[in-house]
């Protein structure tokens, strides 16, 4: 058997993106490396799912180019994006599970659209992935019978059914019990155990997964790349923002934004109405 | 200004107009991949089920009453000029030229169309669409396309129903109730409903099938796009709308495909 060794980086050149007229990042240039664990890193609606949406090419940059192994995804004839998108295994926010399939029909789907296996061996995968995830006995259930933690599992399992070289998670560990979040960073160390040239890249606000796995980190602030490197790098960091960051201090009160007093009389008023005195 | 009003109908126009192209190119694109492989059948099947086998009895029901009051307004009508034993040529042409594939359309529309609509919207606003992309499956093979032939077959199908059911009905009245002679009834359909008239009512359902299942796929595929609504607020829109544009778009194909077959 051989196992592909090509390395995949993912290079960021001079990206754009966002939706209609609105920027959400603005000039993007770095580089994920092939066969490390990447996090992305930054603060709510800072951009992260829509950096993730470029590179595994759902809607197209604004403007420069995303670059996979050395080529522009964008620039590619259909039959080579393809099978770039073959490539890919993609957990989403929410799992994003077909919710007309069962778990099991669901993490097989891939398999039964790209391959000719035998019905048999279909089933042994999809049972190995799902017990790695430790859903194994959720098969004959729907999407909508699990919770949000088994939901974003069972996705995972769907995005490693193919053993892609190339591994997109979003927020793989929000959502999680402790003891999960734990065995969802093991496995993702297992993968690049097992698969030394997968690239997989994470979008986190994890700070606990992060320090756990991460070989790479982007931190994303403000349409900007604020932090690129290792995380020891990220931990001798002296930039304010990412101090606050790491030490999960709130924001500074002129940073936030703008602040709206709330008037003794109306919380009173309202405390009345909802019989709270 | 003066000019506002026609500026707004002028946009309304063009928006209306381009909607219908983007339509166009969405039915064309699925139906390019209705043959594409094996795996097709299986889900034609499914929708088949779905769409036709779950919408028999309604369109059962709807063809006997509708056959049942045309057969009691035609027997009223006819023997104002003492032509009662016209009644089964009255209620059958009545129902194969136009009532037939029109009503089993709009039931269709109502009871199927509408859930595609919702289904396909839940989905992409859930992300699952983006999911399949990613995935490397095509969503109009794996969405849209089945849906395509499953009412290519169906809508014919049940439009057949609809007429025999409804000429049943007409004979329950006319025949049962008021008397007419069972010979004359069956005899003035079959001297009156030619093989015209008959090929009328299936060309109709199909691209009536066309229409239904373009409108309504291509609501719930592009809920996300809309302007009125964010989330579930646009997937019941896009269902909303793909409801009420599906039947005014029915009833001006049926116009225009009337007039050419006449
Ligand atoms: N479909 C959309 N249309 C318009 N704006 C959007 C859309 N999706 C996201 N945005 C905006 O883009 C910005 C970035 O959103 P994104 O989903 O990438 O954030 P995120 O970093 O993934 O946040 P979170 O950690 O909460 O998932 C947000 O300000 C959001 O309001
Ligand atoms: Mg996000």
């Amino acid at each position: 058997m051989t196992i592909t060794t090509q390395v995949w980086d993912i290079a960021l050149e001079g990206l754009t993106a966002g939706y209609g007229p609105k920027v959400v990042l603005e000039n993007i240039s770095t580089v994920l490396p092939g066969g490390k664990i990447s996090m992305v890193l930054g603060g709510s609606g800072c951009g992260k799912s829509t950096l993730l949406r470029q590179i595994i090419g759902l809607s197209a940059p604004m403007e420069g180019k995303v670059l996979l192994g050395g080529n522009d995804f964008f620039a590619m004839k259909d039959a080579e994006f393809r099978r770039m998108r073959r490539r890919m295994g993609v957990l989403f926010q929410d799992g994003a599970l077909l919710g007309s399939l069962t778990v099991g029909e669901n993490i097989a789907l891939p398999l039964r659209e790209h391959t000719h296996l035998k019905e048999a061996e279909v089933q042994e995968i999809v049972l190995h992935k799902l017990s790695l995830v430790g859903l194994a006995h959720t098969t004959a259930l729907y999407p909508s019978q699990l919770s949000g933690g088994m939901r974003k599992r069972a996705g995972l399992a769907r995005a490693l059914v193919t053993d892609p070289p190339i591994l997109l998670c979003d927020e793989p560990t929000s959502g999680l019990d402790p003891i999960s979040a734990a065995q969802m960073d093991a496995l993702l160390l297992e993968m690049r155990e097992r698969f030394p040239s997968m690239t997989i890249v994470c979008v986190s606000h994890d700070m606990e997964s992060v320090k756990a796995i991460a070989d790479h980190v982007l931190v994303l602030h403000e349409k900007q790349v604020i932090f690129q490197g290792s995380l020891h790098n990220l931990q001798e960091t002296t930039k304010p923002y990412l101090l606050q960051f790491l030490a999960r201090a709130p924001m500074r009160e002129e940073e936030q934004g703008a602040s709206y007093p709330l008037s003794e009389a109306t919380r009173a008023h309202m405390h009345r109405e909802l019989e709270l005195q | 200004m003066v000019t506002v009003p026609v500026v707004a109908v002028g946009r309304a126009s063009l928006a209306f107009v381009g909607e219908m192209g983007a339509m166009l190119i969405f039915l064309l694109l699925g139906m390019r991949h209705m043959c594409s492989s094996t795996k097709q059948l299986q889900r034609v099947l499914r929708q088949v089920h779905v769409i036709g086998a779950g919408s028999f009895f309604l369109i059962a029901l709807i063809g006997l009453f509708t056959g049942m009051v045309l057969g009691l307004q035609g027997y009223y009508t006819l023997t104002r000029y003492g032509s009662v034993g016209m009644l089964g040529s009255a209620v059958a042409l009545t129902l194969i030229r136009e009532l037939g594939p029109v009503l089993t359309a709009i039931m269709v529309t109502g009871r199927a169309g509408s859930a595609m609509a919702a289904e396909i919207g839940v989905m992409r606003i859930s992300d699952q669409i983006d999911a399949l992309e990613v995935m490397d499956i095509n969503p109009y093979a794996y969405l849209v396309s089945p849906r395509i032939t499953a009412c290519l077959f169906v809508f014919p199908l049940l439009t057949a129903v609809f007429n025999v059911v409804g000429i049943l009905g007409g004979y329950l009245t006319g025949v049962q109730l008021l008397g007419v002679n069972q010979g004359v009834y069956f005899y003035s359909i079959e001297s009156s409903v030619v093989f015209a008239d008959v090929a009328g009512t299936f060309i109709k359902s199909v691209f009536f099938a066309l229409t239904v299942v373009t409108v309504c796929c291509y609501k719930g595929f592009f809920a996300n796009l809309r302007q009125d609504g964010m989330g579930p607020a646009a997937v019941g829109n896009a269902t909303t709308s793909a409801v009420v544009l599906s039947c005014v778009l029915l009833l001006l194909v049926d116009y225009v495909i009337t007039s050419v077959l006449l």
